[in-house]
Parts: C-alpha cells; sequence; structure tokens
C-alpha cells in the first residue's frame, strides 16, 4: 500500500480522497491555488501545497506544477480525482515517466477509450450494440448527407475527443446538418484540439443508464451495477439513482456483461463507468467510456457497501480487487442530488460567492459530501459544484421521501442553489413514475 | 491566578524572541482551546503568501498594530519599506549555481531586474529565477535546497 499520494484536485471530490487515505493510513498531500486557500479541507490534508493563481491553466490544470509538487512532497503517487487531469493520458504518460503511479487506468486504455471513435469501434469488437452511426470519422459533407439518410433523422454529430456532454449537436434535416457540421467540427477543434467529428442515430427520449466498473492488474474485471442518471440540463448530470428504476434483471445482467467485455476488450485497470442510452424499447447502445472515477460515485457506494475511492488506492498499489462478483449485491435505493451554486431562476447563472448559511442535512440514510462549511468563499473560478446530497432507503418511495426532506433541511445561503429545482423534480408525477428520459429536465423547467 | 499569567508572559517573550531571531512578522500557535497570534507591525501593505500546512500551524502574513501582544516592539528599519521576491512555480531551490559554487546573491547584493538569484528546479529543469526589480537583498527567506511552493517568499529586497 502506498505510504503517501498526492491529490490532483479540489473541492469535494479532494476532501473524499484524503478520508480514503486517512483510512488506509496513506498520508495524504493535496494542491491548491490561491483561490482555494482558505478551504478548511486542507487543514485536513497531511500536506498543502500551493502551486499557482486562480486560473485553472495555472494550477490543476498545469502539469508542470502538479509534478513539481509531487516530486517535493516525495509521493508515490498521484489521485488525479475527476474532471481536470483525470482523463488526460499525456499526463498519466508523464507520472509513469516519472516514476510516480497514476491512481487509474493505463496510458493506452486512457487514449483508446478517450478518442470516441476508437471507443465505438473497441465495444464493436467486444460485441457490445453500440448506437447505429458512422463507421469512424465523418470527413465531408456529402458522406455526413448520404449516412444521415440511411439512418433516418435525427441524427446527432459528436466530437471524437469530446466527451461529458460537450461537443455534439443534434440534426433533423439535411439543411440543418449542412449548417451545423462545420460549425461543430469548429467547435470541437477550439474547445478539444481535435476537430474529428463522428455520426450517430439520434435515440428519442432515452434513459441515461451507465455501468461502474473495476478491474485489476491482474485481469480481474467486475462491475458494481448500474446508475440511472436520465436527470440532466444541458447533459450535466444533475440527479442520479441507483439501481434504475424500470430495467428487469435480464437486462441488467445483459447490460453489465456487455460493460464488463468492453472492460476486458480494452485491458482496463482501476474504476470506470461505462455509459449506454436505453431506448423506449429497453434496448441498450454503448455511447461512451469514462476513464475515471465519476461525481456520482457515492450512489453505487451506497447501494453496494464498498468504498470506491479506497478500493482505488487498493488497486492502484498492486492488490488485486480481492472480490469475486457474487460478492457484490445491491440493496435498497439510492439517489442523489447535485447541489450547485447556480441560480435556477437566472438560467442556473453560477453564484460564486461567500456562503453566510451553510446548514447540512442528517439523519436516517443521509449522506453529504462537500468541501464547504459556513464562511466559505465559492470562487469563481472553477465548476459550480458545491456539494452532493445522498440518501439510501430500502425502496424508491422512501428514497424521494427522505431526499425531499433532506433537501429542506439543507440551508445555504445567501447564493442561490439548484436545491429548489431538486425539489421540484423530485415532485413531478413523471419522476415518481419513472417516466422521465434524458429531454426531461429541459422541458419542464 | 498570577502564577499562570506569568508563564504566559515568559512564553509570550520567549515567542518574541524567536520572531526576531528569525524575522518573522506573524505567528500563530493554536493549541486546543488556547490560541497566542502575535504581529510585528511593518509599513508594507499585505501580500499573499502560502506555506506548506505543517503542524503546528504557523502562518506568514503581513502586519497589524502591537497592542494584542504583550511586548512586541515596533519594527525596527531592517523590515520597513521592503517588497519580497516570492516564488513563480512549485520546485526546489537552490542559492547557487552549483553545489561548489557560491550562491547567487546574499543579504546586502545589489540587484537589477535581470540579476539571477537563485534556482528552482521543477521536473529535472533548473528554472533562473530573476529579482525583476532594483534594489537592495534585505534577507534570505529560504534555504538551499528548501521546497517552496508557489508564492512562497523567497528574498526580502530594499527597492531603489
Amino acid at each position: 500500500m502506498f505510504s503517501k499520494i498526492l491529490i490532483a484536485n479540489r473541492g469535494e471530490i479532494a476532501l473524499r480522497i484524503i478520508r480514503a487515505c486517512h483510512e488506509l493510513g496513506i498520508e495524504a498531500a493535496v494542491v491548491y491555488s490561491e483561490a482555494d486557500k482558505d478551504l478548511p479541507y486542507l487543514q485536513l490534508a497531511d500536506e498543502a501545497i500551493c502551486i499557482g493563481p486562480a486560473s485553472p491553466t495555472d494550477s490543476y490544470l498545469s502539469i508542470p506544477r502538479i509534478i513539481s509538487a509531487a516530486e517535493i512532497t516525495d509521493v508515490e503517487a498521484i489521485h488525479p480525482g475527476y474532471g481536470f487531469l483525470a482523463e488526460n493520458a499525456h499526463f498519466a504518460e508523464i507520472c509513469q515517466e516519472c516514476g510516480i503511479t497514476f491512481i487509474g487506468p493505463t496510458v493506452q486504455a486512457m487514449q483508446l477509450l478517450g478518442d470516441k471513435v476508437e471507443a465505438r469501434r473497441l465495444a464493436q469488437k467486444a460485441r457490445v450494440p453500440v448506437v447505429p452511426g458512422s463507421d469512424g470519422s465523418i470527413d465531408n459533407e456529402s458522406e455526413a448527407l448520404k449516412l444521415a439518410n440511411q439512418l433516418g433523422y435525427p441524427v446527432i454529430i459528436k466530437a471524437a475527443a469530446g466527451g461529458g456532454g460537450r461537443g455534439m449537436r443534434v440534426v433533423h434535416n439535411d439543411m440543418s446538418l449542412r449548417s451545423a457540421l462545420g460549425a461543430a467540427r469548429a467547435e470541437a477543434e477550439a474547445a478539444f484540439k481535435n476537430g474529428t467529428v463522428y455520426l450517430e442515430k439520434f435515440i428519442v427520449e432515452p434513459r441515461h443508464v451507465e455501468v461502474q466498473v473495476f478491474a485489476d492488474k491482474a485481469g480481474n474485471a467486475l462491475h458494481f451495477y448500474e446508475r440511472d442518471c436520465s436527470i440532466q440540463r444541458r447533459h450535466q448530470k444533475l440527479i442520479e439513482e441507483s439501481p434504475c428504476p424500470i430495467l428487469d434483471e435480464h437486462t441488467r445482467e445483459e447490460l453489465c456483461k456487455a460493460a464488463l467485455r468492453l472492460v476486458k476488450q480494452a485491458k482496463y485497470v482501476n474504476a470506470g463507468t461505462i455509459e449506454f442510452l436505453l431506448d423506449k424499447d429497453k434496448k441498450f447502445y454503448f455511447i461512451e467510456a469514462n476513464t475515471r472515477i465519476q461525481v456520482e460515485h457515492p450512489v453505487t457506494e451506497m447501494v453496494t457497501g464498498y468504498d470506491l475511492i479506497k478500493l482505488q488506492l487498493q488497486v492502484a498499489s498492486g492488490q488485486t480487487i480481492g472480490l469475486r462478483q457474487r460478492d457484490i449485491m445491491h440493496s435498497g435505493v439510492a439517489i442523489e442530488c447535485r447541489i450547485n451554486a447556480e441560480d435556477p431562476l437566472r438560467d442556473f447563472a453560477p453564484c460564486p460567492g461567500r456562503v453566510d448559511e451553510f446548514i447540512v442535512p442528517g439523519g436516517p440514510g443521509v449522506r453529504v459530501d462537500t468541501h464547504i462549511n459556513q464562511g466559505c468563499n465559492i470562487p469563481s473560478s472553477y465548476d459550480s459544484m458545491i456539494g452532493k446530497l445522498i440518501v439510501h432507503q430500502k425502496t424508491r418511495a422512501e428514497a424521494i421521501t427522505t431526499m425531499k426532506r433532506a433537501l429542506k433541511e439543507f440551508r445555504i445561503g445567501p447564493i442561490k442553489t439548484t436545491i429548489p429545482v431538486c425539489l421540484d423534480i423530485l415532485s413531478h408525477n413523471l419522476y415518481i413514475k419513472n417516466k422521465v428520459d434524458t429531454g426531461f429536465v429541459e422541458r419542464h423547467f | 491566578m498570577p502564577e499562570k499569567n506569568q508563564t504566559n508572559l515568559q512564553k509570550i517573550e520567549e515567542l518574541i524572541e524567536l520572531m526576531k531571531l528569525n524575522d518573522l512578522v506573524e505567528l500563530e500557535i493554536v493549541d486546543g482551546d488556547s490560541k497566542i497570534h502575535l504581529k510585528r507591525p511593518q509599513a508594507q501593505p499585505p501580500s499573499v503568501t502560502a506555506l506548506p500546512l505543517v503542524a503546528p500551524a504557523v502562518s506568514q502574513a503581513a502586519s497589524v498594530p502591537a497592542a494584542e501582544s504583550a511586548e512586541a516592539k515596533p519594527a525596527t528599519d531592517e523590515t520597513e519599506e521592503f517588497v519580497e521576491i516570492k516564488s513563480p512555480i512549485v520546485g526546489t531551490f537552490y542559492s547557487a549555481p552549483s553545489p561548489d559554487s557560491e550562491p547567487y546573491i546574499e543579504v546586502g547584493s545589489e540587484v537589477e531586474p535581470e540579476t539571477v538569484v537563485g534556482i528552482i528546479e521543477a521536473m529535472k529543469v533548473m528554472n533562473e529565477i530573476k529579482a525583476q526589480l532594483t534594489g537592495m537583498i534585505t534577507q534570505i527567506v529560504v534555504a538551499n535546497g528548501q521546497a517552496v511552493e508557489y508564492g512562497q517568499v523567497l528574498f526580502r529586497v530594499r527597492p531603489h
């Protein structure tokens, strides 16, 4: 097991990793930017190193600064968290060259699965169903038009180097395809330094269902069941739950097995998530693989009872997972609400600033993962998520009741948050009756 | 309880001496429920510095009047009117170009914007740190071979 690692991230995930480290007897060094210097979790770390000014480019996204911090703290490994450099294969490569273990998958797996076109190919090789679409990238307009008409509109243009909901455009006819193609390419070039795009049939009103997977260096691959993340706004998840409430046992088994086939095909190691779309006929299609631990990992932790971050540290240090698939069971229902510092009444505009009131809910079945407490300042330089509220109960109805109770107890001010929106969603008839899809939030809120 | 006050006063006097010896501007020690916080006045406005957090909590920052401390004396001339040279990166500081060379600068050295005042090694690359101002070095805050973080104070300079 490692004796000391560096956490190359910030906020609630940095705190989450510190906690796992301390339970395993690992010393946790953490980096921070000047904007984060007063955050309380820095005091919990064994060492905190200032690596730069507020700007992410000069701090959390700066490979040289992070590697230097790893060198001066003399750590054996780096945990990249999620976002920032977590899926940056080049960063993983540099860690390797510097003799520092990257807590995550191999460089090759990240490169393979990070390219969405390659990931699709790999899935097809592994006999994992994919959304009908282009065989590789789309290189010209006539190719795009021909394929779109074959597949049938609507179709979606996606960036090969994109992901996380970025670099995607839905088009409904030849005319909009023509105009969107050039724009999508330009956006992809600007955002990901790679203008390659591909085409997929656009699945109407799908559910987003993803499988938590885990593999160790000995080749053991396991799944920790699925999460339903259909409650999204502009492709950013807002509410997640496990299990997927409309999945029958047979489809669940097929889904998880398919995810594991892809894991083995990619020779994947450590934690990952395989994302699928579920259409109205309960057919699932692979869309992308996330080669990192995810924001919503607590949902899986609650229903399975396993600490995924500790497992990441164990696997990265060379230990085997030490579990068999039949040891992993899911029990009850867990729901997570992301608490974002955004104003729902002003089109979810970010609300940085001081938090004068911060009263966290509690009671049976309630878990709160946050780095914020009263008096903290929310900087404007980073994303707006300030915490996660997770509940776990025996049934979905009870989980919804507890979540609503906990959301009402949660007092954050004077900044605005997404708490009211979450309450509205959880009270909505369609959500309660499991008749939602990824477009639900935008249609109704 | 006079004895306790006496011990406290003694402790504070020792801390003040410690501060003067190491030219610390501010010192805070938290021990359970009690806290001692001492600041030496100086003319300069506050500058942000950040240090690795090690127990006990010790921070360096700028000044406030001496009223809080039992016997802090006003700052001497040496600590007035200085500018800090801070680390622009994370790495290991070296005061000389090589282990057997003379240090780049010492207390009293005159520097100009392009004067190299030290090296910070990061990822096997030796980065020359330039003064970026004109003045005289009044204090060398870091030691040779010390790990430094972004924004850490390296030198104090009396600008011309």
